[in-house]
């Protein structure tokens, strides 16, 4: 398996090779694709948390198997594309790798992706409060 | 070639009849030669999901906005985009969006600053047309590059700066955000993300009407009398006001000065895009917390 590294890196160069419109595109690929949340989540919408500085409703569960291995979990409305494609491409470059991996990931990322142009900056920090609530998690979950 | 206007009996009832449109006129409509559609929403990806056959995107951070000051685009840039999205000075604009068209009205308003004649609301907005089951599409929209002049922005009649609210005072305010943003208990609305402001309260002698009062069921603005009986019964404007509405950075109050504006006909409404992210943070101005208006400071 590719480490996060790798993954980030593969969608910095996705992204970036794109003109700004087909960037949209891609982005809305990741927000049709992000997956459902499995039953054990769907049913205890409590458990999950909600990313306040995103500005349409984001919500993300954070598994951590074995104080290993990072499994991630997101819900989002269809009306609110942009938060979900966010979720989306966090999913594709985080999701399943180690703790140390994600912990590891730089924050600014999401800025790499050549997304200010195409979404505008304010709209991006939504993307970078996700991983900053994801990182929090892995480190509460720690045993 | 002008654009014939929709007659519903709804809309005749308003001061200004003819900057409005139905999800039905539109239907009809949509494919004459001199009228194009523009999608605003607050997702900037929301259009790509699916918009009205035919219709162009127009983006409130990405278009209207200029990328590096504080302010909207300048002439040439508004000439550009009015090129890039097919829009010629004699074409007729219909405009519509998410969430009752708050960003659909702050686009208009930017139209206007520019003197874009013709621009119309969808009344309802996307979501409206939505409901009704009308069509769809992801389909990429051809746009033939029109030829659009330069016009320099005219900010002296429908916009607001800080030194013209304080010289202002004495005349009724509006303040269109939710209640909780009006009584300082928080400086932006709940479930958003803050975009900063230093204080939390409102304008001394603001009236608190938050924007959504204006939209009826489904998102469409209710009628003439339902709005009347809001800002003229129970706020007390007068229909000769000077008012001046605003929110956390302009986009909810377009809303509201679309209303007065347009549906009551009030001659002087103008709409303060500073707002609470620049009156909060201001060092030295009158602020009010709590429910009540306050006094205006004598000038």
């Amino acid at each position: 398996m590719t480490s996060a590294k790798e993954s980030i890196a593969s969608l910095e160069d996705d992204f970036n090779a794109l003109s700004v419109r087909d960037r949209l595109l891609l982005l809305l690929e990741f927000s049709d694709n992000l997956p459902d949340l499995p039953a054990r989540y769907s049913e205890h919408p409590d458990l999950l948390e909600r990313v306040e500085e995103c500005q349409s409703p984001v919500y993300l569960f954070v598994e951590v198997e074995d104080n290993q291995k990072v499994n991630l979990f997101f819900s989002a409305p269809p009306e609110a594309p942009t938060t979900r494609g966010f979720a989306g491409v966090l999913h594709e470059a985080l999701d399943g790798h180690t703790v140390d991996e994600v912990l590891a990931v730089d924050e600014d990322f999401p800025n790499r992706l050549g997304l200010s142009e195409a979404v505008s900056p304010l709209r991006l920090s939504g993307m970078r409060a996700i991983l900053r609530r994801i990182k929090r998690q892995i480190r509460e979950k720690l045993v | 070639m002008s654009v014939a206007f929709d007659s519903s009996p709804k809309f005749a009832a308003y001061a200004h009849p003819e900057v409005l449109v139905s999800t039905e006129w539109l239907a009809q409509n949509k494919d004459l030669p001199n009228l194009v559609v523009v999608e605003s929403d607050e997702d900037v990806l929301l259009y790509e999901t699916g918009h009205i056959p035919g219709a162009v995107k127009v983006d409130w951070h990405t278009d209207l906005n200029d990328p590096v000051t504080r302010d909207y685009v300048d002439g040439p840039g508004f000439a550009e985009l009015m090129s890039r999205v097919g829009i010629s000075r004699d074409t007729t604009v219909v405009i519509y969006g998410d969430k009752s068209n708050w960003w659909a009205s702050y686009a208009l308003w930017v139209f206007k600053l520019f003197g874009h004649a013709d621009v119309r609301l969808l009344d309802g907005g996307r979501d409206a047309w939505i409901a009704e089951g009308r069509e769809l599409t992801r389909d990429e929209t051809k746009v033939n590059p029109s030829d659009y002049p330069v016009v320099e922005r005219d900010d002296s009649k429908i916009r607001a700066f800080r030194d013209d609210v304080l010289k202002h005072f004495g005349n009724p305010l509006i303040d269109v955000r939710s209640a909780v943003e009006y009584s300082g208990e928080r400086t932006h609305m709940p479930d958003y993300p803050d975009e900063g402001a230093l204080r939390g309260g409102h304008i001394p002698s603001a009236k608190s009407v938050p924007w959504a009062r204006a939209a009826g069921e489904n998102g469409v603005f209710k009628t003439r009398a339902e709005l009347e009986a809001i800002y003229l019964d129970e706020i007390g404007l007068k229909p000769s006001d000077d008012v001046i509405a605003y929110c956390r950075i302009g986009e909810r109050s377009s809303h509201t000065w679309f209303v007065l504006n347009y549906l009551l006909g009030l001659p002087g409404v103008r709409n303060y895009d500073g707002s609470w992210t620049e009156w909060g943070s201001l060092v030295g101005v009158p602020i009010v917390k709590g429910t009540e208006p306050g006094r205006a400071p004598v000038r």
